[in-house]
């Protein structure tokens, strides 16, 4: 294992303390794991909080501040966070409206989130709303199992819920449009390469050079099948029928992203960009915004995931928003 | 012939006796957790359990709602992922259900042990047959109460709990995974035991040891 680290078991505080030293728009409680907004928002706004393990940055750290999240809670590398981090974190960023608690869904995170929000209405009173995003298409869908995981419908639900939060919605007007941004919204993810949790130092799974996983999730897990390598081309095509196929997408602007699993390169994530508005255009889906980068990342897995959500008007003037996190930043 | 009431100080030497074997078996406990999930149940249970241990020992509380409270809040503070809320959630509402006391006869450990589980089944919403602890748990408790119902001292109801766990443990192995990270790998979750199954039935095992000495 060759990383930029000091020691395994640091690596998540010592990160902390880098992104205190690179952001002073943000502190972070070090003892408590929590990221959180240097100037808190108006009294009388719905705060929103998110977490979850780490190793996804800049998913949920980068996207604390004006315009998005209120506080981040960072687990260990792809371990949830706990209900006391969470908890500390609703109670500090509560104005007095509400918190809307944002949960990939996952077993562990939401079970810590529940846990969180139940401690944090009998001790504090505070009202939480939570919704749970699942937008992964290559799970099979059933009540029998955990479900689909949430993935990178979750970056988009910050970004518009954030907006909208700072707007001055109510608590359950916020929580209903949460909820309708994870029902628009689907995804689908690929892997060339495993990735190697820096406590484990060593790959997740073995991937042979001439081949590829096709529907990974973004903790080295493996995915729904395993295929020979083919061209971007042929990929896009994996990554895009999936999610066509979920969701009738054909009416009205959506908002596209092709998100880089943390090991890719800008230059082949364009180039993916490139054969996926290709496809999805050819489909007859309107691309109104688009997002291209590493958002919701998997450590140093090399691969991809593509993120299509039905959008309206109401959606894409929230998009359009101004919105300073170290993640994204536009309209200032 | 063993006792017909468990002091508290006895349950306080269970929690001492799990946390010495769930730290012996955590490579165990993780290797089972790598085939199907995500390598980690091993040393998540044995860095709760020290964190337990460790609380205990800055002053271990007189009766039973206070200690299996502060048990809980340890547990689902300090071990993140499922098994934090699962266990923490088990032990909260064994405190809740048993009270202020300071022993149990044989059915109010019963009803402690099954508002637990209850508690388990509330947060996880698993069913038999998901392949998870519960498939240990539940037919343990079966056993415990029919134990209880039989006259049977708490001992030995621990004992016919545990070996009804180690069953159910055993039964998980050909399922297929519909709760948890493994349930993503479907039919690929087959052939491997649960890991929250085997420290669950591991759980029980020490209550049977702990009781019969």
């Amino acid at each position: 294992m060759k990383k930029l680290i000091n020691a395994p078991e640091a690596v998540l505080a010592d990160a902390l303390v880098g992104v205190e030293a690179a952001h002073s728009d943000l502190t972070v409680d070090h003892k408590n794991r929590i990221i959180y907004r240097a100037a808190p928002k108006q009294d009388g706004k719905v705060a929103l909080v998110s977490g979850g393990g780490s190793g996804h940055e800049p998913l949920h750290g980068g996207f604390v501040g004006f315009g998005m999240l209120d506080a981040a809670c960072a687990g260990e590398v792809f371990t949830s966070p706990t209900p006391d981090q969470m908890q500390e974190a609703t109670k500090v960023v509560d104005r007095g409206a509400g918190v809307l608690h944002i949960v990939k869904n996952y077993t562990g995170d939401v079970m810590n989130f529940e846990m969180a929000g139940e401690l944090a209405a009998a001790e504090s009173g505070i009202e939480v709303a939570t919704v749970v995003t699942n937008d992964d298409v290559a799970v099979q869908d059933s009540t029998w199992t955990a479900g689909r995981r949430g993935v990178g419908v979750t970056v988009l639900l910050e970004k518009i819920v954030g907006a909208a939060a700072e707007e001055g919605r109510d608590l359950a007007a916020i929580a209903a449009l949460a909820n309708k941004v994870n029902d628009s919204g689907r995804s689908m993810g690929m892997a060339l390469t495993s990735c190697t949790v820096p406590a484990a130092g060593k790959p997740t799974f073995d991937l042979p050079d001439d081949m590829m996983e096709i529907g990974v999730g973004i903790h080295g897990e493996p995915g729904r099948h395993r295929v020979p390598l083919a061209g971007a081309h042929e990929i896009a095509q994996q990554l895009v029928e999936p999610i066509l196929a979920d969701l009738d997408v054909t009416s009205g602007p959506s908002i596209v992203m092709l998100n880089g699993m943390g090991g890719s390169p800008l230059i082949e994530l364009y180039l993916m960009y490139g054969e996926v508005a290709k496809l999805l255009e050819k489909a007859g889906v309107t691309i109104a915004r688009n997002l291209v980068g590493n958002y919701i990342t998997s450590l140093d897995m090399a691969g991809c995931s593509v993120t299509v959500l039905k959008a309206d008007d109401e959606l894409l003037g929230l998009w359009d928003a101004p919105v300073n996190t170290a993640g994204l930043r536009w309209g200032l | 012939m063993t006792n017909s009431t468990v002091p508290l100080t006895q349950l306080v030497a269970w929690l001492e006796t799990y946390r010495t074997q769930v730290t012996e078996q955590r490579a165990y406990l993780t290797e089972l957790d790598s085939a199907i999930g995500d390598a980690d149940h091993g040393a998540n249970m044995a860095r709760g359990f020290a964190a337990v241990m460790a609380k205990l020992e800055e002053g271990t509380p007189a009766t039973a709602d206070e200690l299996f409270k502060s048990v809980g809040m340890t547990l689902v503070t300090s071990v993140g992922g499922a098994s934090g809320p699962l266990y923490g959630t088990f032990f909260l509402r064994m405190g809740m259900t048993a009270g202020a006391v300071t022993e149990f006869d044989g059915a109010a450990l019963a009803a402690a042990l099954r508002a637990g589980l209850d508690g388990i089944v509330a947060r996880g919403k698993a069913e038999l047959g998901d392949k998870t602890m519960f498939d240990a748990l539940a037919p343990a408790l079966d056993a415990f109460d029919g134990a209880v119902a039989d006259g049977k001292s708490p001992a030995e109801a621990a004992a016919a709990a545990a070996d009804a766990a180690e069953k159910g443990r055993d039964a998980t192995e050909p399922l297929v995974a519909r709760k948890g990270r493994a349930s993503y790998l479907g039919e690929r979750s087959a052939g491997h035991l649960d890991p929250g199954a085997a420290s669950s039935a591991l759980l029980l095992r020490c209550l049977a040891e702990t009781l019969e000495s």
